[in-house]
């Protein structure tokens, strides 16, 4: 018997990479064995695309991206999702998590960028890995954007209208490029049928392409961890990295008990609270789209809001072209100031763990801006804290912040005094 | 001044430590926490009172007749006293009789489809069905308005007080208070039920409502249990393998 499937595999093995790729990647790609929590994130981040590709396909089986009215005078697309909530087989099962899966992927996504900012993962020799790791996180605001329109619920419906209408600010093109995305002068059935075709179809292809891309160049250089030291300095006579172990089976068992604990802390929202307190399913979506009314207060999904709250501070026209440019110009600025973090960072040691006082200071101050700017995007931009503290000059100061932490990096990250990092990863 | 601005600078530094988990409502609205009941005696009495009264306008247009035997009512009892519209079968959606158009001309408005009203009306000063429950206790006599009614948490509501001979009459007087007039609105002219019977009743229909709005709700919490249940075994058995496996790196 053994001897039969020996006899398959080398068949196959002659014709396609099979085991070479199973070692490659698996059986003998040597992680650190000194990984923490923080090294979850990115087993987290494939369990949930797997999901939300998973529930996508059933769901479109049901869904119909159509913006007219039906006979009850309810908007088709907006009617089809009750209709899988209610009335198809374990559809509001399907449905449920295809939208707490949303809210859980960016959960995953931002702690494995934190990870990255912690431990200096972004050092060289991995540029790369995370430049493509940049590219997804762009993707996957494409997606959920273009995603959260399909509801065709009001917020659905304002929310891409309100986005969209950036693009109008851009000089020149702006009118024509906007006109452009929605296929209309506002958010239509023609919106709704484009947006519907890149977010099941285009941007999951280039998410996975750059899914792939961004593992294959990780298992190239090999992986950071919590000392930010490189395992591949230390081999034994094998070649094999004394502080590794292979990747199968060390990681797959100690990633499936973290998978359980993920699963459970999602089951929890899923089956307990999917609305997730108005953040994760936002209530004025369970009106449906009406391009008549307009919502007293517009803002975008929990996710997307620290950025928001940077394109919201930017109030002043600079050589006579309108503010709102600007915030646009300034909010993309925000995600891809991100990519040259390789280059910004000169710190002579990777990982907090042997960084000085200023680093620690600052990224701690970092994490406040921006979870304060995420606080504030939800909110109207009238917003005033207890105290008295208006909302938009705090706003602002912070969307500053922001930038100067990145744009002063070189500087700060080199004076900062640093202690020596060990010659061997801590393991106890 | 110079305390002026040490308050300023004391809130800011309270603002960056503490913000996200702060946020102050700035114009409060009071809602009456809703007794919502899963019960289905009350579901049923939610239902009754949910075709008699306010189906002539207001649609479940998700919600099909015979979905009702998820509240413990077979279909000849749905068929029997549920159904009123000619032509209607168990099976069809609840799509109000009145046409959309006459509705217009009448109140003004098209009366809203209430499938997801206890969800879409759900904000930071209460649940949806929170809402619904102080709105159906809150009309109030008003010459002014074309139904000669108003309503103190919607106000100039197109929908005239269809239950009012249930509850009475409300009458409202103004007060200045703090921030502009308000409302303190008495029972002027008792209706059929006493007040406590007609909240019990609207508790009821608010029930009904939240089951309309989320009708897996039910089913998916007993099933969350299970669910994670089954993880916590899982979670065991994998933490046994991880400790196994992990025994001899050192």
């Amino acid at each position: 018997m053994t001897t039969k499937c020996e006899a398959l595999i080398d068949w196959i093995d002659a014709r396609f990479p099979l085991t070479s790729t199973w070692k490659a990647h698996l059986s003998e790609y040597y992680a650190p064995k000194n990984f923490n929590f923080w090294y979850a994130f990115g087993i987290l981040a494939t369990v949930v695309l797997a999901i939300q590709i998973i529930t996508g396909i059933f769901l479109v089986m049901n869904y119909k991206p159509d913006g007219t009215l039906n006979a009850a005078g309810v908007p088709v697309a907006f009617a089809s999702v009750e209709y899988i909530m209610r009335e198809v087989n374990g559809g509001w099962i399907i449905r449920t998590m295809h939208s707490t899966g949303a809210s859980a992927f960016f959960i995953v996504v931002y702690l494995h960028m934190f990870r990255g900012l912690l431990y200096g993962s972004y050092r060289k020799p991995r540029e790369l890995v995370w430049i493509f790791g940049t590219l997804i996180f762009l993707a996957l605001m494409a997606e959920a954007f273009m995603g959260y329109l399909l509801p065709w619920g009001q917020m659905s419906y304002w929310g891409a209208q309100v986005i969209v209408n950036l693009f109008s600010a851009i000089p020149f093109i702006g009118p024509d490029l906007s006109l452009l995305i929605r296929g209309d002068y506002v958010v239509s059935d023609a919106t709704l049928n484009r947006f519907f075709a890149f977010h099941v179809c285009a941007v999951p292809l280039v998410l996975i392409g750059l899914v792939a891309a961004h593992i294959i160049a990780l298992h190239e250089v090999g992986s950071n961890n919590p000392d930010g030291i490189e395992i591949k300095k230390h081999k034994d006579a094998n070649g094999v990295p004394l502080d590794g172990v292979p990747f199968h089976p060390y990681y797959t068992v100690k990633d499936s008990f973290i998978v359980v604990i993920f699963l459970m802390f999602f089951a929890a929202v899923m089956f307990f609270a999917p609305e997730g307190g108005g953040y994760f399913l936002e209530y004025n979506n369970f009106l449906q789209a009406d391009p008549l009314t307009t919502p007293p207060h517009i803002a975008p999904v929990w996710y997307f809001t620290p950025f928001y709250s940077i394109l919201r501070a930017v109030t002043y026209p600079l050589f006579g072209i309108d503010a709102k440019f600007w915030g646009v110009v300034a909010m993309g600025a925000s995600v891809v100031v991100l990519g040259f973090l390789p280059w910004l960072d000169r710190s002579p040691v990777k990982s907090i763990r042997y960084k000085g006082p200023i680093t620690k200071t600052l990224l701690a101050i970092f994490v406040v801006v921006f979870i304060t700017l995420g606080f504030l995007g939800v909110k109207a931009p009238d917003y005033v804290f207890p105290f008295g503290v208006p909302g938009a000059p705090v706003a602002q100061i912070f969307s500053v912040y922001y930038f100067l932490f990145f744009i002063t990096m070189p500087w700060w990250s080199k004076l900062d005094k640093c202690k020596p990092e060990p010659e061997r990863v801590n393991f106890k | 001044m110079m305390t002026k601005m040490i308050q300023r600078l004391k809130g800011l530094l309270a603002v960056v430590l503490f913000a996200p988990g702060l946020a102050l409502a700035s114009e409060a609205v009071h809602l009456d926490k809703a007794p919502v009941s899963t019960d289905q005696a009350r579901l049923q009495r939610g239902a009754k009172i949910f075709v008699n009264n306010c189906m002539g306008c207001h649609g479940l247009s998700f919600v099909r007749y015979n979905h009702m035997e998820q509240i413990g009512l077979t279909p000849e009892e749905i068929e029997k006293n549920l159904i009123f519209i000619a032509g209607a079968k168990v099976g069809d959606l609840m799509i109000p009789a009145i046409q959309a158009a006459d509705a217009k001309r009448w109140f003004g408005v098209r009366p809203p489809d209430l499938t997801l009203v206890t969800r879409a009306r759900s904000s930071e000063f209460g649940s949806g069905a929170d809402w619904v429950y102080t709105y159906l206790r809150k009309f109030y006599r008003d010459p002014e308005r074309p139904t000669g009614w108003n309503n103190e948490i919607f106000p100039n509501v197109g929908m005239p007080h269809v239950l009012y001979e249930f509850q009475g009459e409300q009458t409202a007087t103004v007060t200045q208070g703090e921030h502009g007039d308000v409302l303190q609105l008495s029972l002027t002219k008792p209706g059929k039920l006493s007040v406590e019977q007609y909240d019990e009743a609207v508790a009821d229909l608010v029930s009904f409502l939240v089951w309309a709005g989320d009708p897996s709700a039910n089913f998916r919490k007993s099933l969350g249990l299970f669910v994670l249940g089954f993880l916590a075994v899982l979670l065991v058995i994998t933490y046994l393998l991880k400790l196994n496996y992990w025994k001899d790196v050192h």
